[in-house]
């Protein structure tokens, strides 16, 4: 029995003496790589945001003036989703929103939508999809210019009807073999627009960090 | 396989013992980032220093390393490694980071680690160990690597597209095929599949007719 409970003292004192080693070197390795790690991700995010907004559009730390908001009609989804706020010399610039379609071909489309003040789009980026390669994956920048063309679209160019792809009679083309990935951007886009223009102003005053909560909904798209 | 020559370690990691090839070891991975040449290159070195850092400390512990808690043992010193070069990758290559980062802390559950440890490492030398990681890690490397290059060519046409922004390595960048269509197939999971199948058929009928001839020279 004793020699047993020495066995096992042992193997546990050994143990512990590895898992301290271990706790030793991960904390020197997170100690020598914190700064970095957080200056990449600031540097990755701040990337991603002058892609759909340019860096010169606002002074302010567009990062980190966020508001949640609950919009599951407008957004696409249930869960509270980021929006940033840009603003230059003091006024408001621009909104910086996640967005998603639910209904991609392949599952929920996320994208990054920066809409100006004045309701004008700045840029629109795809950010996780996991549409098919070579078809529905057009959407993404890497593969084809497609998304670019929201960049200086507002509600009424083109106007609301002509909000859609050209199979639906649309302005939006379609590409080849995939209409559901383009359809859902599309769509997601233009909800996007209109939730800025109805709830803009109350998303720009509110205090930084709240969560806002819509539950109206867009008008029925006139074309289906 | 106790008193193996540096020669022969070699030889084992990188052909008569190769994890991806004939052990079939690490399939996950070999599979999942092997969609084009950077991504396979970048989780190759990766596996491949794990592999040579962890066998080097298994080695160097085995003495006072109990049989009984030996399982345990090799895994905190294998996770360990694992995440310290995952931070390492986070801070130096984020965007070959967020290329593979999903698959590195998987190094973890990469069956060609603990069988090393446990098979070689734990009853072999400290030199020897990292030379028998190293070969095994370069073994795993040059297949996931292999499979990677011929999808990426055979899917868009291109090697390496992606070198300069994800490894700093602009210079590796190749357009073999300009204007290439594209073959979808390449691409997809299935491809994966059926690039491996294609490996490991090549190298049993290069092992079969080599057996077949030195069978005929000896007789």
């Amino acid at each position: 029995m004793n020699a047993f409970r020495g066995q096992a003292i042992r193997a546990a004192s050994l143990l512990g003496l590895i898992a301290l080693f271990a706790i030793t070197v991960l904390a020197g390795v997170h100690a020598l790589t914190r700064a970095d790690i957080a200056a990449a991700e600031n540097l990755a995010q701040r990337r991603a945001l002058a892609i759909v907004l340019p860096m010169d559009r606002y002074d302010n730390d567009a990062l980190t003036d966020i508001v949640s908001v609950r919009a599951e009609s407008w957004l696409g989804s249930a869960t509270p989703m980021t929006v940033r706020r840009a603003r230059k010399h003091g006024k408001n610039a621009a909104l910086v929103l996640d967005v998603i379609a639910p209904d991609g071909y392949a599952g929920p489309i996320h994208l990054l939508v920066g809409v100006d003040a004045g309701g004008r789009i700045t840029g629109v980026r795809v950010t996780a999809h996991r549409e098919t390669p070579g078809l529905g994956d057009t959407i993404d920048a890497s593969k084809s210019d497609w998304i670019k063309r929201f960049t200086g679209r507002f509600l009424g160019n083109p106007p609301a009807e002509r909000w859609a792809v050209k199979r639906d009679g649309g302005d939006f083309d379609q590409f080849a073999e995939a209409t559901i990935t383009p359809r859902a951007v599309v769509a997601a886009v233009s909800r996007c627009l209109q939730f800025v223009a109805r709830h803009g102003r109350e998303i720009y005053a509110a205090p930084v960090g709240t969560t806002l909560r819509f539950d109206d909904a867009p008008e029925k798209a006139p074309v289906q | 396989m106790s008193e193996s020559s540096p020669k022969s370690i070699l030889e084992y990691g990188l052909s008569s013992g190769n994890v991806g090839l004939v052990q079939l070891l690490g399939l996950c991975p070999l599979l999942a980032v092997s969609s084009n040449a950077v991504n396979a290159l970048g989780l190759g070195l990766a596996t491949a220093l794990a592999l040579t850092i962890t066998n080097t400390l298994v080695a160097t512990i085995r003495k006072i390393t109990r049989h009984d808690v030996r399982i345990p043992v090799f895994v905190i010193v294998i996770a360990t490694v694992v995440t310290a070069i995952e931070l390492a990758m986070r801070a130096w290559l984020p965007e070959l980071h967020a290329a593979i980062g999903l698959f590195v802390p998987l190094i973890v559950s990469n069956c060609a680690l603990m069988g090393r440890a446990e098979a070689y490492a734990s009853r072999n030398s400290p030199a020897r160990a990292a030379l028998d990681g190293f070969a095994i890690g370069l073994g795993f490397l040059w297949v996931l690597l292999a499979i990677g290059m011929i999808r990426e060519l055979l899917g868009t046409g291109y090697l390496f597209a992606g070198a300069g922004q994800l490894l700093h390595l602009p210079w590796l960048e190749i357009t073999v095929a300009a204007g290439y269509p594209g073959f979808l197939l390449a691409t997809l999971p299935i491809g994966a599949f059926l690039v491996l199948a294609g490996l490991i058929a090549l190298r049993q009928w290069h092992q079969l007719r080599r057996n077949t001839r030195q069978g005929s020279n000896d007789a």
